[in-house]
């Protein structure tokens, strides 16, 4: 009786990024891995395609994207519908701004996010996730998940990569974070996710937002811890056995 | 002559009625469960859990889905929450254009049951409808007032009411055991009861509660909380210990 139970209950599909978003007592810090792979299409076209889901079309992409002076968004899902999306969104608010005449709210910017991801939600493959510093609610997050539900949230996950960020946000994420330590919680949380996402991975970029502005960092592979079976990046395996570290393994011999 | 099996194909060039909604593009994605709505000596209590689901994942564990509506009334929702936040958009204008009449009267719990009504079946109708069910309480002039909208539009009023699996699990209890007049702790301890097994046994249900009531005097949506759970029977204990590999 209730289509609750005709549903298939594991529907929707992940999104090939990481993308994060946490609030600390005076801004936010957003943050993203900066994958771009090629989309999987179901047309049984006769072309060079690459395989769906498989070549990492850009692998330095800027998923954080500007809306206003004071407000981001981090895009997961489509490249196309997130880009359009937020062109709109940043066409609105420019408008806004002008009307208002003075800087726009992170509450307005997320609620047209919303509002686009709404209305089109049968076309759109969107999951956004809005952040911001304005001088009435100061730092705020708002997550915007595919069907245009609109959720503040102290933290936010999205894109596939976050699977794996459940269990870990659930442990490490604490109230009253200063700045330094919401940044380095943002970072840790996506280069744990792209060590497990195939969708996720390429540079960590971050952009911390409060009442003195707007900073972006970025992070390449390089500077990222090391987890489980990672190794440690060498030149060459000239280097390795140069430096004696590892045992050479002898010849086999029949 | 030409027969379409591609239902791609079909999905651009065909008419609503043959396809599915899923094949139309409609999903619920993130999703509310059961909510359970019962009538009590001063009015109406209602509860639901406060969580988001997206499919398989508790992904949302903060999601208020009761909300006053006016003077009078109580919605609760479960389905699509985006739906629900729309709805909700809805309500704000038809309260406030009912507050312009600024004429003394405000719309009770039957006219906005019956409102909702007309907006779930119309849209129904277009082959586009708002994922929820509703359950909307609410008191006026004294009388109690408990009914259910589904996506399809079809309602009724009933003593108690729940939605999605609460419809196969909290109803029959409360059939059993649900009585006229029932004091505040009575109904919230039968509520809670309920609660405890959709707890139990769905999956999509998580631990943190929220229990809104309406009366006469106004409405109060209490701040979540938990419940504790039994797992002390002792067949709990070691159930493969006479048949290996048993669950």
């Amino acid at each position: 009786m209730d289509p609750l139970h005709d549903m298939n209950l594991d529907a929707p599909h992940s999104m090939g990024t990481t993308i994060i978003g946490v609030s600390y007592d005076g801004g936010v810090v957003l943050g993203a891995d900066s994958r771009t792979s090629t989309f999987s299409c179901w047309f049984r076209v006769i072309s060079a395609l690459p395989p769906p889901g498989m070549y990492v079309a850009n692998r330095a992409s800027d998923k954080i994207t500007q809306l206003t002076e004071n407000v981001y968004v981090c895009r997961s899902g489509s490249a196309a519908d997130t880009q359009v999306v937020s062109d709109y969104v940043r066409y609105f608010l420019h408008q806004h701004t002008i009307q208002l005449g003075q800087p726009s709210t992170v509450k307005v910017a997320a609620n047209l996010i919303r509002m686009l991801s709404y209305q089109n939600k049968n076309m759109l493959q969107a999951g956004l996730i809005v952040g911001g510093w304005d001088k009435y609610d100061g730092g705020q997050i708002y997550s915007v998940p595919l069907g245009g539900t609109i959720l503040k949230q102290p933290f936010a996950i999205g894109g596939s990569g976050s699977s794996y960020l459940y269990g870990f946000m659930d442990q490490a994420w604490k109230e009253g974070m200063s700045k330094d330590e919401a940044e380095k919680l943002v970072v840790k949380a996506a280069s744990l996710a792209m060590a497990r996402d195939g969708a996720s991975g390429g540079v960590i970029r971050t952009v911390i937002i409060n009442a003195d502005g707007v900073t972006r960092n970025f992070y390449p592979g390089d500077t990222h811890p090391l987890w489980h079976d990672e190794l440690e990046a060498q030149n060459s395996l000239l280097d390795v056995l140069s430096s004696g570290g590892a045992a050479c393994p002898e010849p086999m011999s029949t | 002559m030409y027969c379409i099996e591609d239902r791609f194909l079909m999905s651009k060039c065909m008419p609503e009625w043959i396809l599915t909604l899923e094949e139309q593009g409609w999903y619920p994605y993130v999703t509310g469960t059961s909510v359970i709505g019962i009538k009590y000596k001063d009015g109406i209590l209602m509860a639901a859990d406060t969580g988001g689901s997206y499919g398989s994942t508790l992904r949302y564990k903060s999601v208020e889905r009761m909300k006053v509506i006016g003077k009078h009334s109580l919605l609760g929702a479960s389905g699509e929450i985006s739906d629900f936040q729309e709805i909700l958009r809805y309500l704000d204008e038809l309260i406030l254009y009912d507050n312009m009449w600024d004429d003394g009267n405000s719309l009770g719990p039957k006219e906005i049951h019956n409102y909702l009504n007309r907006v779930m079946y119309n849209r129904r109708n277009k082959f586009n409808p708002l994922w929820n069910s509703l359950v909307l309480g609410g008191v006026k002039n004294g009388n109690k007032y408990l009914g259910v909208v589904t996506m399809l539009g079809a309602h009724y009023a009933d003593n108690h009411v729940a939605t999605g699996f609460g419809n196969h699990l909290a109803v029959p209890i409360l059939r059993s055991e649900w009585k006229e007049g029932m004091s505040f702790e009575e109904a919230v301890k039968l509520l809670e009861k309920c609660l405890l097994v959709l707890l139990y046994r769905d999956r999509s249900s998580i631990n943190k509660f929220q229990i809104a009531k309406i009366t006469e005097e106004g409405a109060t949506i209490y701040p979540a909380y938990s419940l504790k759970t039994f797992w002390g029977f002792s067949a709990f204990q070691n159930p493969g210990q006479f048949a290996e590999g048993t669950w």
